[in-house]
């Protein structure tokens, strides 16, 4: 009976492999028409007028301004500071000024063309280094959205004493989550509550949204999530501000109105992942022990400050790597910009950090003469130890067994020797390399984030006899759905079909809080158990057991609800009371535990044209525990080739601000042919808050690629090339710029 | 505007309007066949893939009046969710989907490299599939369900 651990079918998968599940533009809403967006074409501009074609018949179409806007013109985040609709000014590329809406699409699009925007230009702030120096004040007097300090014993001092000190600049670029559903949203009226429907991460955000721009309270608000073409975080906080035009558009039309991004404008509007220069000055003795680790971090937020706090700060936990050191010092800023703001992108900040600190061990390998492997095996995390906010390690660190299966599995020590002599040949074609990673990535919200979302989860039996999960988690691929009703029908001890999942809809489900940071599993998860308990406790005290049948479990629900039609078993979480947090001091138990992952990557690198073939890729990844061990393989391989993507690939060119390849034709994302083999180890150490010991997997599959492949592309070209993605035209140039310094 | 006809998973089905019409658009909106999706609407993604007697295209480049007269099959036309084809199975047991949205034009893809009498070897199902991009799967268990489908038919075909 036992469905933990096993690779069960997925719960939507036949309606997913017939094209009958339904999308939302898939979704037959009868009278529904097309929404599109008047969008700004300068970075930093006064809008002078927005003046309306008076040969157009306007008449047949709904426009709507930020007057039009009942409540605050304002996207409920972290901050009030983005606005639904520019009003006066904008403030980046693709801001959204005024919708308009139309039966037809077609129609509703060639409206856009008959709308002109004046402006007067204002000086723009494009680059991190020009928000920093101040050119021009976006946000508050330094531009700087948020910043941390991390610190641990005394980093100059340690410094001063260190055998070596060794510094390395390190860059990543923004990202595009290139889900292949675009955003999509529908709003419309229903008796008096306002009913959206998406393609959407996190409905409550919308809610909470919802409610302050139109001035509405969130009972009248009812938003429920269809089936989600991919996510990535790139569905985490849009969508509220869709949901806000599409439901402005529909009030004002009187009728549905849906709005559906076609992919430019989805990914030359829409958030990205936060481009990062990261810093380090390390410490170490001769024989490679870490003393000091000074690092500093700036990342470039946008135009608003969306959730770049908390990508700082996921980022900021991570900057050290999973490493032990004695003396820590990080830094790190999030600045404006006038670009479109980033946001979440799998990973959230730890991608960004994980690469530098990684890809350092290399430069210091060079320096000491030491192996990077030897060091990084050397300063390795382990039960026991010391974090940068001084966490201790108590249960569950992996690192090293992955670190071993990896090493193991790829004959790590026999390739390198192989491709030292393959690239010493000059006769040889091309060059050849491997590379390693290993890193931590935690699972949860960061530190008093989980008491702060107090999130809720439950399992309802009606007395028809059903058994519901209600919870707010989407699926969004990563299998969801499947996993709850394991949790749940595994912790019952009932078969599996017994379990249904309710659909995240607002005003059906428990607000079990957002479904990003790896939590869904690990922390929802483990709500639905603990609900299942009771229940199976309810059952056992009121029906004297867990029925066995599903005749008995309809008697045993008859007497379970008496009258009411059903009856709901939810809980809220509950803090481990072994972790404390301080959060003005940054210091404490930064998450309640971590995931561990290490990363082979071997390439081949053509001498004539740099073009890199990812040969062969080996992982392993210790997530507590595999629920469905198909599915965690299946987010692990695909969040790898995202992070190989992004080392390799994947750049948004911008010019003036705005991306100007966000097309799939000239931003490239891998393919069939692009994607290595595989070889994938679940390495499962049991954290014993985790459900069946679960931990979190999303996430942590993006962190290892990047710093492995810029390793691997050293030791094919002999070359550190400390920014990705590792083009052809970059790689090159590197190599261009050796050979000159070495006739010079 | 004419009327022109093509025949749509087997059925004869008439299309009244401008022979430019995207095929996609007439399959979705015309048709009521929403399994056909859209991913970026330029030929790039290939989650809009049918085929068109028997070969696989992008129905976003299509104009409509390209297929009259001609055979169009869409996902809609392998099996159901009760009875799914065995390529539908193979995607089942080796979790070939995951958020799904790549999954039709997938299908349509492998679909025609088999029947079409392609190599079931890892390197020739992962050309045949390099016009469609899955940003979730990284696209090994995809590889896998086609290969398992297709080992499936060999071996049901060898106990005959
Ligand atoms: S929608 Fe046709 S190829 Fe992308
Ligand atoms: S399963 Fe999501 S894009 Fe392929």
């Amino acid at each position: 009976m036992r469905s933990v651990g096993k690779n069960v079918s997925r719960r939507e998968g036949p309606e997913k492999l017939t094209g009958r599940a339904v999308y939302l533009d898939d979704l037959d809403i009868p009278g529904c028409w097309h929404g599109v967006t008047v969008r700004s074409s300068v970075p930093h501009g006064r809008i002078k007028a927005v003046k309306f074609d008076p040969a157009f018949p306007w008449s047949d179409y709904v426009v709507v301004t930020a007057a039009d806007i009942p409540g605050r013109n304002v996207v409920t985040l972290i901050e009030p500071d983005q606005p639904l609709l520019a009003e006066g000014l904008v403030r980046h590329r693709e801001e959204p000024i005024a919708l308009i809406a139309h039966a037809d699409r077609a129609k509703a699009y060639e409206a856009l063309k008959h709308v002109t925007v004046e402006y007067e230009k204002l000086p723009s702030v494009l680059t991190i280094a020009d928000a920093l120096a101040v050119k021009e004040k976006i946000y508050k007097d330094d531009n700087v959205f948020k910043s941390f300090l991390i610190r641990k014993g005394d980093v100059d001092q340690a410094l001063a004493s260190a055998d070596v000190v060794i510094e390395g600049e390190y860059r990543v670029p923004h990202q595009e989550q290139a889900y292949i559903e675009n955003n999509a949203v529908a709003a419309w009226e229903e008796d008096g509550v306002l009913v959206v429907r998406g393609s959407l991460q996190c409905p409550f955000y919308v809610v909470k949204a919802l409610k302050v721009l139109l001035g509405r309270d969130e009972s009248k608000v009812r938003v429920s999530q269809t089936v989600t073409g991919g996510g990535f975080g790139g569905k985490e906080e849009y969508p509220s501000m869709i949901a806000g035009h599409a439901a402005l558009l529909a009030l004002k039309a009187r009728r549905p109105v849906k709005i559906v991004y076609d992919r430019h404008e989805d990914m030359a509007a829409t958030t990205k992942r936060h481009p990062a220069v990261v810093r380090h000055r390390t410490g170490l003795t001769r024989d490679g022990r870490l003393v000091a680790q000074d690092v500093d971090v700036v990342m470039d937020g946008g135009a608003y400050a969306t959730l770049s706090a908390v990508v700082l700060s996921r980022g900021t936990l991570h900057a050290a790597g999973a490493y032990e050191c004695p003396n820590v010092r990080v830094r790190s800023r999030v600045v404006a910009t006038h670009t479109p703001p980033n946001g979440a992108f799998r990973g959230f900040g730890a991608p960004q950090t994980l690469f530098a600190a990684e890809l350092h061990w290399e430069k210091i390998a060079d320096v000491l003469g030491i192996d990077s492997l030897a060091l990084k095996r050397k300063n390795l995390f382990k039960i026991g130890s010391i974090t940068a906010t001084g966490q201790v390690l108590r249960e569950s660190v992996g690192a090293k067994s992955c670190l071993d299966v990896v090493v193991r599995r790829s004959k790590y020590a026999q390739r390198r020797k192989e491709y030292d002599r393959w690239n010493a040949d000059p006769k040889k074609p091309s060059w050849k390399g491997i590379g390693v990673s290993v890193c931590h990535h935690g699972a949860g919200f960061t530190g008093s984030g989980e008491v702060y979302l107090a999130s809720r989860a439950g399992v309802a039996l009606t007395r028809a006899g059903a058994l519901v999960v209600l919870a707010a988690s989407t699926e969004i691929g990563q299998g969801t759905n499947t996993m709850f009703a394991q949790v749940a029908s595994d912790t019952l001890g009932v078969p599996l079909d017994w379990l249904e999942v309710e659909t995240p809809d607002t005003h059906k489900v428990p607000d079990s809080g957002p479904t990003v940071a790896s939590r869904t599993c690990m922390v929802v998860g483990g709500l639905v158990r603990r609900a299942a308990l009771d229940l199976k406790a309810a059952f056992e005290s009121e029906h004297g057991r867990v029925p066995r049948t599903r005749a008995e479990l309809k008697k045993a629900a008859a007497a379970l609800c008496g009258a009411k039609p059903a009856r709901r078993f939810e809980v809220q979480y509950e803090k481990p009371s072994e972790v404390t947090w301080n959060d003005a001091t940054y210091q404490g138990d930064a998450y309640g535990v971590y995931s561990y992952a290490a990363f082979a990557v071997e390439l081949e690198i053509d001498r004539a044209t740099a073009e890199t073939k990812v040969l062969r890729v080996t992982t392993a990844q210790d997530i507590g525990k595999a629920i469905h061990p198909l599915f965690a393989e299946g987010q692990i391989i695909g969040g790898c080739l995202q992070g190989l993507g992004w080392a390799l690939l994947e750049e948004p060119v911008y010019n003036d601000g705005v991306m100007v390849n966000s097309q799939l034709t000239n931003y490239v994302i891998p393919t069939s042919l692009d994607a290595p083999p595989f070889d994938v180890t679940v390495v499962e150490k049991p954290y014993s808050r985790g459900p069946f010991g679960a931990k979190g997997v999303g996430e942590l599959p993006m962190d290892v690629p990047a710093p492995a492949v810029a390793a691997a592309v050293k030791h094919a070209t002999g070359r550190l090339i400390a920014t990705i993605p590792l083009t052809p035209e970059r790689i090159t140039a590197a190599l261009a710029a050796d050979a000159e310094a070495a006739r010079v | 505007m004419g009327a022109l006809t093509l025949t749509v998973n087997g059925r004869r089905r008439t299309y009244r309007g401008a022979a430019f019409t995207r095929l996609i658009d007439v399959l979705r909106e015309d048709f009521r066949l929403t399994g056909t999706k859209e991913g970026c609407g330029e030929g790039e993604c290939g989650a809009c893939t049918v085929l068109l007697d028997g070969a696989p295209v992008n129905s976003c480049l299509i104009p409509v009046g390209q297929a009259a007269g001609r055979r169009v099959e869409t996902v809609e036309s392998l099996g159901s969710p009760e009875k799914l084809s065995k390529l539908q199975q193979g995607f089942l047991d080796c979790a070939g989907a995951q958020c799904g949205i790549c999954t039709p034009g997938m299908l349509m893809s492998a679909h025609a490299h088999l029947k079409s009498g392609g190599k079931a070897d890892d390197a020739s199902v992962r050309t045949a599939l390099s016009g469609n991009l899955c940003r979730c799967t990284g696209y090994q268990h995809i590889v896998d369900s086609v290969l398992a489908a297709a080992r499936g038919k060999k071996k049901k075909a060898s106990r005959k």
